[in-house]
């Protein structure tokens, strides 16, 4: 039954991904030009002579002589095959670029969110169990800060302070000279020394968020019937608490993954220039303004390929924690 | 022996920090293996008292005075006095589930709805009576298996979802009696419940009283319920008792005004042609407007035929066909509204009746069938009309819903609901639209001066009276009631009916009326038909249909209402096990024989029908 559900939810996730590759093709070539005009325009801005065969050549390599429609699907097939293409800017395969930075940005949103969950869970139960106290009020406060402080801002007072507190920079991720090179133990303490920053600046807002969105709906579950129900049967309310309401508004929060993932990789790229953080983002960004085209799209790509296994991962989990959803086969909020 | 002694109790609660004492001095006692009955409006505290009873009074709210004793049949010396044990503590959560049970009004959310029903009860079970999972499991299926449950190994797997309300509220049975309560706190068990499954119900608490020797503190707001349940009698008014003693006492002799009002203002079966509800407070007065008189045309005004719609339910799987299930809401519907008259369709929860309102007010779309409008002039077939003329016919067709608390919109003030219809429908400029509203809020019996005000500030009658103030505002020729006084107190409901007489009668309007309270009905139509399973079992004159019921689901709904009567009491063992509307209890002239000839409406003489084979003989029935 489950197992059927899940496999329905991934064969439904392969027209989706379709759909936004097609989009994300379509948008990337909106502008005027090419990446090679691009080329050219810059070169002759610095007054060097465009090397113009040079740049046809290239562009009959690329297929850019091509209908879009052909090239679109040139693109997808090598996506299919693991091969997202070439940079132009940098002349090498996307893969080789990305590759460092990629499993950087995962690591730095998974914890990112362990961090948003672990913090915001108590803060919420608290506040809601405590509604209206001093407490409720403190952390409530707190919470409006970091929701109200610009990510970036942030950045730059903890970057501010780092250095003249403990005379240290804490900007990137790791030590220049471990990126790209394979995992040790020395690059592994290296990434963790790093890491802690960018985790609380990114997820000082998404904390805050999540403990007003973890009270209102506690709140909510403790007015219910069967929250009465449970202690009229003599449950402990610590126990009352957990198994019941507690387990409701973990629904909300479930459905609510599919947009945690995406969210934080791309809501990260001004405090990655910031912190200059070997993550994604700045590279994106760069390439977006290149019209880098392959390493533009793919890198979208990835993106889609995220938000898509964040609703696929948080459909699951619903199904699992709900009988209604999995037994009746329609969504409930 | 009393097993519950409440002296002098009072509760205050503080809301926008203010004190305010909601039970005011409350004495009452239970006696072991009695029935209780704690009757009185919704305000009144009798909730109030309960909770304080299983010390879970809401947060704002605190005994300030009196006390709660409880003792144990089984260490009768012990008494221990409930509103001073300390709140969340080990000994008032022992009690608990373990020596008082609860049952609550909404069987519907009063489950946990993703935790199995075998789970829920487990874990009562397991607080007071650990016993390793398999005995429990055992011990739990004999008890969903008492309570009514068809198949009890099944049933433990089942999620409250799964089960019709009657159902769930069997198995908060199962649960608050698994650890044999000394005492049973039914606050309104049965109030959202069909009158047929109330009858179980009720039938299901008796039996098991009597086979368990609890005692019950049941607390209602309907006499008829309180007539065939209760041993003794409690009327609260106003967080004060204003009369007690044992029910013969309080039924053949009620002393106290605000009883002997009580049981003016509910409707009953033997009501006079022309008798008045007499309402418990008079509503502000209403200006006096002279009947108008309809003349009987020869078309009736509405005339439904061959009415049909079915929804497809169930999951639609991805692979294979998954388990679909096409349910017939509406079957064959056919009937007559003549102007100015009151036809009144009552049925069981699910039996169609509201589908069929949708559908007269093209909300729903049927599958086939006809709905004439015939104002005298002109006629048109309502399902076919479209774009600006099915615009210009929606102000004829009007429509009272049942919730006065989610049909008006919070974010308007009773002006801009009001006003709201004209402006769609053009009518007039903004003077005369003010005018009419002002006009409209008299008409119901507001004053206008609240015209400003938002719907959270009204209580739920004078919401109701929004409503159809609403209803009234473009002048329509037939109103669809459906359920208007079911959300009200009897005090209330009253008001409400008489109020809809009256605009019927100054108005001539047309007036579909749904309910599935037969008083309420009987007291409102001129005519009745009743819906099972999506078809019209039967239709009759009032007077005929109360009188001489012949199909055997009208008979069964008339049987289980209950009578604010001590000398016609509920003949519990008469209803149908499973549900009246369930064919298969039938006599076979009433059943769908498989390749026989399909059933029709037999005719009974004064406009009665009755839905049977052709040929079979009635008369005997009747």
């Amino acid at each position: 039954m489950l197992l059927q559900y899940i496999l329905k939810r991934i064969l439904v996730m392969i027209p989706t991904l379709f759909v936004t590759s097609a989009l994300i093709f379509t948008v990337i070539n909106l502008p005027e030009g090419d990446y090679f005009e691009t080329l050219a325009a810059e070169m002759q801005a610095q007054g060097e002579k465009a090397d113009l065969s040079r740049i046809e050549f290239l562009k009959r390599e690329y297929g850019f002589d091509k209908p879009p429609v052909e090239r679109y699907f040139h693109w997808v097939a090598g996506l299919l095959q693991g091969d997202m293409g070439y940079s132009f800017e940098y002349q090498r395969p996307v893969r080789d670029i990305v590759g460092d930075r990629l499993f950087l940005t995962m690591l730095v949103s998974f914890v990112t969110i362990i961090f948003t969950w672990v913090v915001a869970f108590p803060i919420g139960i608290y506040s809601a169990t405590h509604q209206y106290s001093w407490g409720d009020y403190g952390l409530t406060f707190l919470g409006l800060i970091g929701l109200a402080v610009p990510h970036f801002l942030l950045a730059l007072v903890f970057m501010y302070f780092a250095n003249v507190w403990f005379g240290t920079s804490i900007g990137g991720l790791v030590d220049p000279q471990y990126l790209n090179q394979p995992m040790s133990w020395a690059k592994f303490t290296s990434i963790l020394e790093h890491l802690w920053i960018p985790v609380i600046i990114i997820g000082a807002g998404g904390t805050a968020g999540m403990i007003r969105a973890v009270r209102a709906n506690l709140l909510d579950e403790l007015q219910k019937q069967y929250y009465v129900t449970a202690r009229a049967k003599g449950l402990p309310p610590g126990k009352a608490l957990r198994k019941y309401p507690l387990r409701m508004s973990l629904n909300f929060f479930v459905s609510d993954i599919g947009d945690i993932l995406p969210s934080i990789v791309s809501g990260a790229e001004i405090v990655a220039i910031v912190l200059s953080l070997q993550t994604t983002g700045p590279l994106l960004i760069r390439a977006l303004q290149a019209q880098d085209m392959y390493l533009a799209g793919s890198f979208l790509m990835f993106l889609s390929f995220l938000t898509v296994i964040g609703v696929l991962v948080s459909d699951i989990a619903l199904a699992i924690l709900d009988p209604r959803i999995r037994l009746q086969g329609a969504a409930t909020k | 022996m009393d097993i519950l002694r409440i002296s002098d109790l009072r509760i205050g609660f503080t809301v926008h920090g203010l004190a305010r004492e909601v039970v005011k001095g409350v004495s009452l006692r239970v006696l072991a293996g009695k029935t209780v009955a704690l009757v009185g409006e919704s305000g009144s505290g009798k909730s109030v008292i309960s909770q304080a009873i299983m010390g879970l009074l809401p947060r704002n709210g605190g005994v300030t005075g009196g006390e709660i004793l409880f003792r144990d049949p089984a260490s009768p010396e012990d008494w221990t006095d409930i509103a001073r044990l300390p709140a969340e503590g080990r000994e008032i959560r022992a009690l608990r589930g373990g020596r008082i049970g609860m049952i609550f009004q909404e069987p519907m959310s009063s489950l946990s709805p993703v935790h199995t029903i075998g789970n829920q009860i487990e874990e009562a079970l397991q607080l007071h009576r650990p016993v390793p999972h398999k005995q429990a499991r055992a011990q739990i299926e004999t008890m969903l298996g008492r309570v009514g449950f068809k198949d009890p190994v099944r049933a433990f797997g089942y999620y409250p979802f799964e089960l019709s309300g009657g159902l769930r509220q069997r198995a908060m049975l199962a649960m608050a009696l698994i650890c044999q309560p000394a005492l049973l706190i039914a606050d309104e068990p049965t109030t959202a419940l069909d009158v047929t499954i109330q009858a179980q119900v009720l039938d299901l608490m008796r039996d098991l009283q009597a086979e368990m020797g609890m005692a019950i503190l049941l607390i209602t707001h309907d006499l008829g319920v309180v007539a065939n349940m209760a041993d003794e009698v409690v009327v609260i008014y106003h967080g004060e008792i204003t009369e007690s003693g044992p029910v013969e006492d309080i039924f053949r002799r009620p002393r106290h005004p605000y009883l002997k009002a009580l049981l003016k203002a509910s409707p009953h079966f033997d009501m006079a042609e022309g008798e008045r509800l007499v309402a418990l407070r008079e509503a502000r007065p209403r200006p006096v407007v002279a009947p108008r008189q309809v003349l009987p045309d020869a078309a009736p005004l509405l005339s439904v035929r061959n009415l049909s719609k079915a929804y497809v339910t169930g999951s639609r799987k991805f692979f294979g066909k998954g388990t679909l299930a096409v349910v017939q809401a509406v079957d064959d519907v056919g009937f007559d509204i003549r102007r100015g008259e009151c036809l009144g369709l009552v049925g069981e929860s699910g039996c169609g009746k509201t589908t069929v309102s949708k559908i007269i007010m093209r909300a729903v779309t049927p599958d086939s069938g006809e709905i004439v409008f015939d104002d005298g002039e002109e006629r048109v077939d309502i399902t076919a009309l479209e774009g600006e003329a099915l615009r210009r016919f929606r102000p004829r067709v009007q429509m009272i819903f049942q919730d006065p608390v989610s049909s008006l919109s919070p974010r308007m003030t009773v002006q801009n609901i009001l006003r709201e219809p004209l402006v769609i429908h053009e009518r007039g400029n903004a003077a005369e639209q003010s005018e009419r509203v002002r006009a409209l809020m008299e008409d119901v019996g507001l004053d206008p001066r609240f015209l400003n005000r938002y719907p959270h500030s009204f209580s739920g009658g004078q919401r109701q009276r929004i409503g159809i103030a609403r209803a009234l505002a473009l002048d329509p020729e037939l109103i669809i009631c459906d359920e208007p006084v079911s959300a009200l107190d009897v005090s209330v409901q009253a008001q409400i009916l008489n109020l809809l007489k009256d605009l019927q009668a100054e108005r001539g309007l047309t007036f579909l009326f749904i309910s599935h309270n037969l008083a309420v009905v009987n007291y409102m139509a001129d005519r009745i038909a009743v819906m099972a399973n999506g078809r019209i079992v039967e239709i009759a004159p009032r007077h005929a249909l109360f009188s001489r019921p012949v199909h055997p689901y009208t008979q069964a709904l008339l049987k289980s209402v209950p009578f604010a009567d001590l000398d016609r009491k509920l003949d519990f063992k008469l209803v149908a096990p499973g549900g009246a509307s369930d064919s298969r209890h039938w006599q076979p002239e009433f059943r769908e024989q498989p390749g026989g000839p399909a059933l029709a409406h037999q005719p009974l003489g004064d406009g009665h029908y009755v839905l049977a084979q052709s040929g079979a003989d009635l008369r005997e029935l009747a």
